[in-house]
């Protein structure tokens, strides 16, 4: 099936507006602990989970917001999940981390590779009770050096299981360059497991949705997983308040509490060599200069990439755009304005 | 005496460790950026950055540590130890035992544990006591800055495998990490006087297995570990004003446990109230249960503890963990007996 551009960025769009209010809620204190934003991510997920059919199963990260608003899971109950509220998704006891739907076989997990075996398990079960269906299972490429993760690949491909292993890789694992800490290249490790394995530009929905129609086709042929690896960025950094993000934006604020410390330890008597002090005290300032450039000036954004293809009728555009702003609008007003919320 | 945060009293420790001791590396996810102050002042070969592979760098640590160094390996969060536990559970806390005790793991698994800024519950579990039920394994929980500093100079130290856990709402920067993120909109409460206090000159190791009593009373004596030391703490403040008189009883190492001193104290008291934000059941309430009736002291008995999983909501989380007013209504129960 061809793409459908205005129905991919619909959903591209209302993902991005919702963690818009996510992140509204979380500056104002109404989300708790951590928040990572699937905002970079859209474009993966919209050319993936839009394709998949009801019996579908999905294992997600700990980015699965975009996940589940493109899946059709109930906006209301997403964002009070979100705020903790006890009519939430997941009464509130799961957070934004650990997103549930059953009706769905969406399922989250904040430990990282965790979603390869789950996948790997949905689609076994799909084999026996849902024959045709497929299970995505969506990780970041720090997870690629997760043992548990490189088994599921493995066991997938020995029961020839009808998974698609959705890599996203930000080329980032925290505040670690994943290339420093990773060897090979890993469509390369994929395809040591005998498994198909494709690239593509995570920032461009058209070439997601056409590999991940042919991977997804592939597993429901009973033709076994598929590896796509699709780069991305993620402009929020790892999580909102991303303190290497910080430093980046506000320098001369964040870096004062970084600078003392960080002097004393080049001048304290015992240590490393004045050379290993030096170079430690580089790459650090490298790290954060790295994060400057790529997560705050070079992003590309995959809204913008397919927003433009569709600039040619700019009324229907708009149209769509005040249409969906409307509804996240009425999700958060009724969430806001419900009177059993506590917060 | 100086005054130093909880965070900076470890780094303090591990700074001077490292200076004296090269065989000493850190070792983790993030270490180079967590702990940019120990990797800039020791370089890169001395502060390991590693993969998202905590069965590897574990497993990994614990050979070294056979091997001649003596690796502070870091699992971010004690939650994400269940994907390393094999080499936790069948290697690091085996190997003395099974080499007829001619080899020692002198390793540190350093990694923050707690509960109270709304992280959920595969981020805030404490599982010392899970930790704990393995013979071989050491288990500190340090609640104060002079003994954050103090029982990490001793888990250095130690010949055996030492599980170092620190709480997150006693450790500023991780609770800016995980749960401010800069914000000035949330609120934790994190007591004072484990976040930042009084730390000796240098720093002096505080002896593994010991407890320590944090405030003398004869009516009750609560006992437990991290944040719960403070609870039990500002509890036995709104108990005085009932006019009754508590012991709190800070353990500080889950195992070995320190019996000599729990029962020295329950001998005064007759009432044990374990504060313990460690799931209840099969856990550290349990066993302080155990060792008092196993030395014949009659005495009576309850426990605050986490029953559940930790529930994301706030409020939710505020009721599941111990907290002051639970302390209260249990103890003024426990006292009427």
């Amino acid at each position: 099936m061809k793409a459908d551009m205005w129905f991919l960025y619909e959903n591209m769009f209302r993902s991005r507006l919702f963690e818009a209010k996510v992140i509204e809620a979380w500056k104002e204190g109404k989300i708790s602990g951590e928040m990572h934003l699937s905002k970079g991510e859209e474009a993966i997920v919209a050319g993936t989970v839009l394709q998949l059919q009801d019996g579908d199963a999905m294992a997600l990260d700990h980015r699965g917001t975009a996940p589940m608003v493109m899946r059709g899971v109930d906006l209301v109950l997403l964002f009070r999940e979100f705020l903790g509220h006890p009519n939430g998704l997941c009464a509130g006891k799961g957070g934004h981390m650990h997103l549930f739907s059953k009706e769905h076989l969406a399922a989250s997990s904040g430990i990282v590779g965790a979603s390869g075996p789950a996948a790997v398990g949905f689609a076994l079960a799909a084999q026996y009770v849902r024959p045709g269906k497929v299970a995505l299972a969506f990780f970041g490429e720090g997870a690629m050096n997760q043992g548990m993760l490189l088994e599921a690949m493995n066991l997938a491909m020995v029961w020839k299981l009808p998974v698609v292993f959705i890599c996203k890789d930000s080329k980032w694992a925290i505040t670690t360059l994943s290339a420093s800490v990773t060897s090979g290249s890993l469509v390369e490790r994929a395809l040591s497991f005998g498994m198909a394995s494709m690239k593509v530009d995570g920032n461009d929905v058209e070439a997601v949705w056409n590999t991940a129609e042919e991977a997804i086709k592939r597993a429901r042929a009973k033709q076994g997983p598929t590896f796509l690896h699709a780069t991305c960025s993620h402009p929020e950094g790892h999580f909102l308040g991303d303190p290497l993000l910080r430093i980046a934006r506000h320098p001369v604020k964040e870096m004062k509490k970084v600078a003392g410390p960080l002097l004393k330890s080049v001048t304290k008597v015992k240590g490393g060599s004045v050379i290993k002090r030096t170079g430690g005290l580089g790459t650090v300032t490298s790290l954060i200069g790295k994060t400057t450039k790529e997560q705050v000036f070079d992003q590309k954004d995959p809204l913008k990439v397919v927003r433009s293809k569709l600039e040619t009728d700019k009324d229907r555009l708009k149209k769509l755009e005040e249409s969906v702003n409307e509804e996240i609008q009425n999700v958060v007003n009724n969430v806001l304005t419900s009177s059993d919320l506590k917060k | 005496m100086r005054t130093m945060t909880f965070a900076d009293a470890i780094e303090d420790a591990l700074a001077n460790a490292m200076a004296k001791d090269e065989r000493i590396i850190i070792m983790g996810e993030d270490v180079q950026m967590i702990r940019v102050n120990l990797f800039t002042r020791f370089g890169k070969q001395r502060v390991l950055a590693t993969p998202i592979s905590e069965g590897a760098f574990v497993s990994a640590a614990v050979a070294a540590a056979m091997a001649g160094l003596r690796p502070v390996v870091e699992v971010m969060l004690v939650d994400f130890i269940g994907v390393a536990m094999d080499a936790i559970l069948n290697h690091a806390s085996k190997i003395e035992a099974f080499s007829g005790g001619k080899w020692n793991v002198p390793l540190v698994v350093r990694t923050a544990c707690g509960g109270g800024y709304g992280d959920g519950g595969q981020h805030e579990q404490s599982l010392w006591g899970w930790l704990s039920h393995i013979p071989g394994l050491t288990v500190v929980v340090p609640c104060t800055p002079a003994d954050a500093g103090g029982l990490m100079l001793s888990a250095i130290d130690h010949e055996g495998p030492v599980i170092y856990l620190e709480h997150k709402l006693l450790a500023d920067y991780w609770l800016d990490y995980l749960g401010a993120g800069g914000r000035k909109t949330v609120k934790y409460d994190v007591p004072d006087q484990g976040a930042r206090g009084l730390v000796p000159v240098p720093l002096q190791p505080i002896p593994i297995g010991k407890a320590i009593t944090r405030r003398e009373g004869t009516d009750i004596t609560m006992a437990g570990v991290g944040v719960s030391v403070h609870r039990a703490l500002e509890a036995a403040d709104t108990l005085e004003q009932h006019g009754f008189s508590t012991e709190v009883l800070d353990l500080r190492t889950v195992s070995p446990l320190d019996s000599d001193a729990l029962c020295k104290s329950i001998s005064k008291t007759t009432r044990l109230l374990v504060v313990d934000e460690d799931y209840r059941d099969f856990g550290l309430s349990g066993e302080l249960a155990a060792r008092v009736l196993e030395s014949g002291i009659h005495f009576k008995y309850d426990r605050v503890c986490t029953k559940t999983t930790i529930p994301y909501c706030r409020d939710l989380e505020d009721h599941t963990l111990p907290n002051t007013k639970k302390i209260v209504e249990v103890a003024l129960g426990l006292l009427k007996l």
